[in-house]
Order: structure tokens, then sequence, then C-alpha cells
């Protein structure tokens, strides 16, 4: 059954507004991986038992994650007409008081409240909006997270989803490309490749087929973000992906997420259940010509099959070690055949440049690089989460800003930027804009967007070994300068952290980290040595201290010794694994 | 095994393209990939049995060996690292008696490190089967394992 897309906006504005439009009570809970973890399903629970007990007449939603990781969970509780209220860090018990003071009482809990959501003010209650984590943020790839439930299709397509595929519909494949030339639109995964190029060159390779491949492998650590959308948006991502197939012409497609994120698998499959019942999946799309399928690929448990080249191998059933390049995906990718791989962040800007255009998009930049990004921020920082930020914010406004600061106050050491093969920063470098020009040169990186933040507590030897054990663990083996180099340069930071470092090793360090970056074929290889380099470039005194004072001058090491000074390196047991087990 | 792997093979074509999904379903149903499994793919696949046992030991998500009925993980990402990640993984080595990459004898627990869960914002946390559990200290250890216990 086809459907014209006016027809299904109009039965999902109906269908939102029978559930989300009424004058009845809506308690809306936030119920992705983040909540659930510190037990919004328990909230949930609860604020069922005692709605239901009260005879209520209340609508109760799970929505997605607002990225407001900090607060979780999170509970907003509307009240027409008055605006909704957003409660943090909400347990089963808060949840029924929640219930019984407000909706029952009609009183709001100010003083519990993080904010109210929509028009209208509430007494002794800022609006959400104003608030220092969101006030700087300009959310349009997050537009809908937190807000609608992504188990429901009619919920997107109300709010405007699918309006940017019916447009690449009518305006046909090169003027979608050139849309999003003129959009500036980069990949945001990392490499920063502008994503028109891509399609360009797979639409004008020749191929009897070709394939368009959403890479989900969010694999950094300390990167979050493609889970969220995922699992709070997911059409959002689908429909970018419809719409390079539009581009491109191809007929199938592959959504490659890992296995870590089960929910994220779950929505996906529901949501393209919901595509195919309303002609968005299948033959003749909304009418159109165009068919297209997509298949979901649960990835195994392997980090570099990020990099694009491995994930196809992984996709055609064998190791995922990456391919040497040339060809291309874009020429020769999945089977042979041309191929568009995009990250799950650049689809979902698709879809919106489509939908509201071009220059829109182009607009919502600051500095060089055009539209917003999502920032993954955690670590020893006040506010943790995900926010959406114009390229180009510095890290000060990020950092301190919307993430409030180091969680205890104490001192900040360092901003850890850009996933495994991105670099350490110094607090002197806090007004950096965060963007690839501007942090390349300080020899950290954009990547995907993460942002650890370091406090004083924090060995900079040990931060280096987190990131090269990671990368050793991690590398296919398939480069013999990354596969023995990432495991010689842990073993001499093992020495250096464990009090056996002898003076040269850090020149011994920066030759295997160069030999690493110029003898791998992929991103992982190339960028393995980089948290080693910064730490080694900006704070040479934690070297030195492991060095030459055979000490490891951090509080987390001192406390392990318990004697209020810094902690003899000979002290540790031999088993030890370096300051890594004290820390 | 043999039933639930026949099971398994009626629904695919014995393409090479479905050895890591046929080995995925094999993992789900048995929780681990016997030698025997991996042979009957390579037949099914007609991929060579060296390349089948390659691409097993590749992915981390195969286990040649059956693990605990709960497998704990603790994650070893950089956020979780700087919140306190080595206290909780020698926490849970002491409450279950097992080092990292140990399942204990009675088969109850695994304990593994992960790279990352992608909880970061919530960190520290560990994960059993699909559950996420964040904001963890070394204190609240002996507590989660006895409410994974009862569940």
């Amino acid at each position: 059954m086809t459907i014209s897309f006016p027809e299904l906006k109009r039965r999902s504005t109906d269908a939102w507004q029978a559930v989300r439009g009424s004058r009845r009570p809506t308690i809306l809970v936030g119920t992705a991986t983040c909540g659930r973890s510190v037990g919004a399903l328990e909230v949930l629970e609860a604020l069922r038992q005692e709605v239901h007990s009260r005879r209520l007449d209340t609508a109760l939603v799970e929505v997605g994650c607002t990225g407001l990781c900090y607060a979780e969970p999170l509970v907003s509780i509307t009240k027409p007409p008055r605006p909704g209220v957003c409660y943090g860090n909400v347990t089963p018990e808060k949840a029924r008081e929640l219930v019984e003071r407000y909706l029952v009482h009609d009183d709001p809990l100010p003083e519990d409240a993080l904010g109210t959501i929509g028009a209208g003010r509430i007494e002794g209650i800022p609006r959400l909006v104003e608030t220092p984590v969101l006030k700087p943020q300009v959310r349009s790839t997050l537009r809908n997270c937190g807000f609608i439930d992504p188990t429901r299709i009619e919920d997107y397509v109300a709010h405007d989803g699918y309006s940017g595929l019916a447009r690449a519909l009518e305006i046909g494949p090169q003027r979608i490309i050139d849309e999003l030339k003129r959009s500036g639109l980069r990949g945001r995964g990392g490499a920063g490749f502008p994503t028109w190029r891509k399609w360009q060159f797979c639409r004008e390779a020749p191929g009897a087929a070709k394939y368009v491949i959403c890479n989900g492998s969010e694999g950094d650590p300390g990167t979050f973000s493609n889970k969220l959308l995922l699992e709070s948006d997911p059409h959002s991502v689908l429909e970018g992906m419809l719409i390079a197939a539009c581009a491109i012409g191809a007929e199938r497609g592959y959504v490659y997420c890992p296995a870590e994120y089960p929910l994220a698998l779950e929505r996906l499959q529901l949501a393209l259940a919901q595509m195919e019942r309303c002609g968005l999946l299948g033959e003749r799309i909304l009418g159109s010509s165009f068919d297209f399928r997509i298949t979901i690929k649960e990835g195994a448990g392997a980090y570099v099959c990020g990099e694009e080249t491995a994930l196809l191998e992984c996709i055609e059933g064998r190791r995922g070690v990456p391919r040497l390049r040339p060809p291309f995906p874009p020429t020769s990718g999945l089977w042979g055949l041309p191929t568009v791989i995009n990250n799950v962040e650049t689809l979902a800007c698709v879809a919106l440049i489509l939908g509201r255009g071009a220059e829109w998009f182009a607009e919502l930049g600051r500095g060089q690089s055009e539209g917003t990004k999502l920032f993954c921020l955690s670590g020893n920082v006040k506010r943790s989460g995900v926010i959406e930020a114009p390229f180009g914010t510095t890290l000060r406004e990020i950092v301190e800003g919307m993430g409030g600061g180091t969680c205890d106050g104490k001192p900040l050491k360092a901003v850890h930027i850009g996933g495994p093969g991105g670099g350490c920063l110094p607090p002197s470098a806090l007004d950096t804009a965060a963007d690839q020009e501007s942090l390349l040169p300080l020899g950290a990186s954009l990547g995907s967007g993460g942002v650890v933040v370091i406090d004083a507590d924090a060995c900079m030897v040990d931060i280096a070994r987190n990131s090269l054990e990671f990368a050793r663990r991690e590398c296919c083996g398939q480069c013999v300068p990354c596969r023995l180099g990432t495991k010689q340069m842990l073993d001499v930071l093992t020495d250096i952290s464990q009090g056996r470092g002898r003076t040269d090793d850090l020149e011994l360090l920066a030759e295997l980290a160069h030999g690493v970056k110029l003898g791998s074929l992929c991103g992982l290889g190339q960028t393995a040595a980089n948290t080693l380099l910064s730490t080694m470039r900006y704070f040479p005194d934690d070297y030195r201290a492991h060095i030459d004072g055979k000490t490891c001058p951090t509080a987390a090491c001192t406390a392990a010794g318990g004697d209020g000074g810094s902690l003899p390196l000979s002290r540790l047991n031999p088993g030890d694994r370096g300051c890594r087990t004290t820390a | 095994m043999n039933e639930h792997l026949e099971k398994i093979l009626t629904e695919y074509e014995g393409r090479p393209k479905e050895v890591i999904p046929l080995l995925q379903e094999v993992q789900a149903a048995l929780g681990h990939l016997p030698r025997e499994a991996m042979l009957a793919i390579a037949r099914f696949t007609g991929v060579p049995e060296s390349r089948v046992y390659g691409v097993a030991s590749f992915y981390g998500q195969f286990p040649f060996r059956p693990l605990g009925k709960r497998h704990i993980r603790v994650c070893r990402g950089i956020s979780c690292h700087v919140r306190g990640a080595s206290r909780i993984l020698q926490a849970m080595e002491r409450h279950l008696g097992i080092r990292e990459g140990e399942t204990t004898p009675d088969l109850e627990y695994s304990l593994d490190t992960v790279a990352c869960l992608g909880t970061c914002g919530l960190a520290p946390c560990v994960a059993a089967g699909e559950k996420v559990e964040a904001r963890m200290t070394p204190e609240k250890v002996a507590e989660y394992l006895a409410k994974d216990r009862r569940r």
C-alpha cells in the first residue's frame, strides 16, 4: 500500500495530537541506555503504579535521551496549560512524590526541578533552555532527542520527519548533491571529508549495483553520541540513508551497529518495520520510482571495523582488516561495487539539510566549518553528557560553560579530545576552537567529538598507557609497525610508570611513535601515539617525575601509598601494573 | 549442540558472507563457540576451516570456552578510567575471587574488561549481559553482585 507524503504527515500529526496534544497531563521518562543504567525503568514502573493506583488520567510516555547524562534519570511532567517541568536524578521514591505533590496537589516542587520546557513560566523554576548547560547549545541534530517517542514513527513524521526525503525525491539526484555541496557538510566521523564529494564520486562510478552504509561502529572510548541518536531518534539517521541512496542510485543499504548497543539495534529493527509499513522502504517509496531496502549488520566486537574498509570486510564475512587504498569505497566498496559509507551523525545532518535547506545549515556554523557538532562530554566534569554546539565553539565554553568545570572543584589538569587518536591539551589551550583546523596544530584532533575532562588527580603517564593499551588490544595485526610498535610503546610506558624508566626513553618513544604513524595503513595506527605524544609535549613534568624521581606525583597514587607525599614507585608490588592499579 | 546448530543452519543459504551472522547465532544460542560448530559452519559455507577460525578469533564477541551464567564486563574506556574503573575491577576481582579474563569454577560468573560501553557520561560503568549499570563505586560492587544474583 502506498500513501502520499502529505497523507502520511496528516495521519502522523493526528496520532501525535491524540497522545501529546490533549489537555490531560503528560509524564515523559527518558529510558535510553544511559537512563536505564541508573534506574530509569524502575522510575517508570513506580510512576506507572502510582498513576494507576490513583486512577489519574495521565499519559505516560517513554522518550529517548536529551543528552543531560549527569542528571539521569530524567522525568518531565506537563500539566496544561502550564509548561512542562523537567526533574533530574529521579528515584522511584521521588517519582511517587512528584505524582502526589504535582499531579494531585499542584505543587511543582521548584526545588527539585531542572527547568521548564515550552512556552509560559512557573514561579521559581528557570526555563530549561536558559540554564548554563543548554543556553549555548544549538539543538538541530538533537532536536527530537528526549522529546519524541523513538519507538513511534508518527512522532518523527509529525515533526517534519521524512520531509527531507520527500524533497529529495522531488528534486532528484544531482540537485540533492548540489544542495549538500552548498551546505558545506563534512563527515562527522573524524576524517571530515566533504560529504557531497563522496556522493558525487559514487554517483558517477560505474557499477551494476551501489550501496549505502551507515557506519554506527562508535568504538572510540569516550564517545556516545551515535548511540544517543540511534536510540533516541533512529528515523533521522535512516532518512539520511534514504536520501543518500536516492542521490547515488543505490537499492540496498546496511546499518552497521555494534553488538554493544543492544537497545540501538532493537530500535533500528523496529524503525525499519515501521518504515516498511508506511511505504518508506521497499518498492516505489512514497509513490516514486525509488526502491530501497536496508539490512542491519550487527558488529562482532572489533574497534577497527569503524574504519570503513575494515567494516566492508566484516560485512563480507571476513576478518575486519583495512584494505589498501585506492580504490576508495565510492568507486569500489562492498563486493567491489560503488559504496557510500557515512557516519550516523552525518546522515542525521543530511536529513536536516534536505528538509530545511543548505543555507539554514551553513549558517549554524562558526569559524571554518558549517553546521553543528555533537560533543560527548565525560570524565571528571560536573555536567557530563552529549551537547550540540556550532563548530568553532571553544573548549572553555564546552568544559567550563556547558560542562560546569570539574566535578569536585579540583583543578583541571587536561582535556582529552578526539578519542584514542586525539590528544590531551593543557588548561592553557582552553580557548582553542573545537574544530579540526584549530586542534590539529596543537597535536589533538576533533575525531568523533569525545571530550574527556581530566582533573589534577590523574597521572598523564597513566592516561597515555590507557590509550596505548587500547591501541595495542584493538590493532588488527595487519601492519607490522602498528602491531609491534604499539606493544613496544606500551612496554616502555609501563617501565616508566613502574619506576624503571631510563633517561633516553622519551626519545625512544618519539621515534617509535613516528615509525608507527608512517608505517600504518589505517587511522588506528596512524593516530595510535597521538595521546602519548601530546602528554609528552604538554606534561613533561609527569614523565620526569617517573623517570628521574621514580615517583608518581599524583594524589591518586599518594592515596594508595597513604604517606601524604609522593609515592615512591619502588614501593609498588612487583605484580602491579604500574600506577594504573593504584589510581 | 547439534540440534541447535542444525536449526540455525536451515535459516541460511550457505554463502561465505554468512560466516559472521552464523557465528553470532551459535554464540547467542550456546554462549560460546565450540570447535565442532566452527567446523560445521566451514562445511556449510564452503569457507576453509582455517579462515572460519581466523574470523572467529579476530572478533571479541566469540569466546571459545563456556562463560559463566553472568558475564560481567568492566569498562576500561578513558572516561571510566579517570573515574576509577581500575578500583571497580579490583573490587570485582576481590568479590568474585577471580581475575580479569577468568570464570568462577561453578560457572556462575565470568569477569572481563571491555574497551568502552558507551555510557561514558555516567562513568564508571559495568555490564552484565545487556544491562549496563552506571555510576559504580567499589562500595557498590557487593550490592550489585547480590542484586544481580537475585535477578
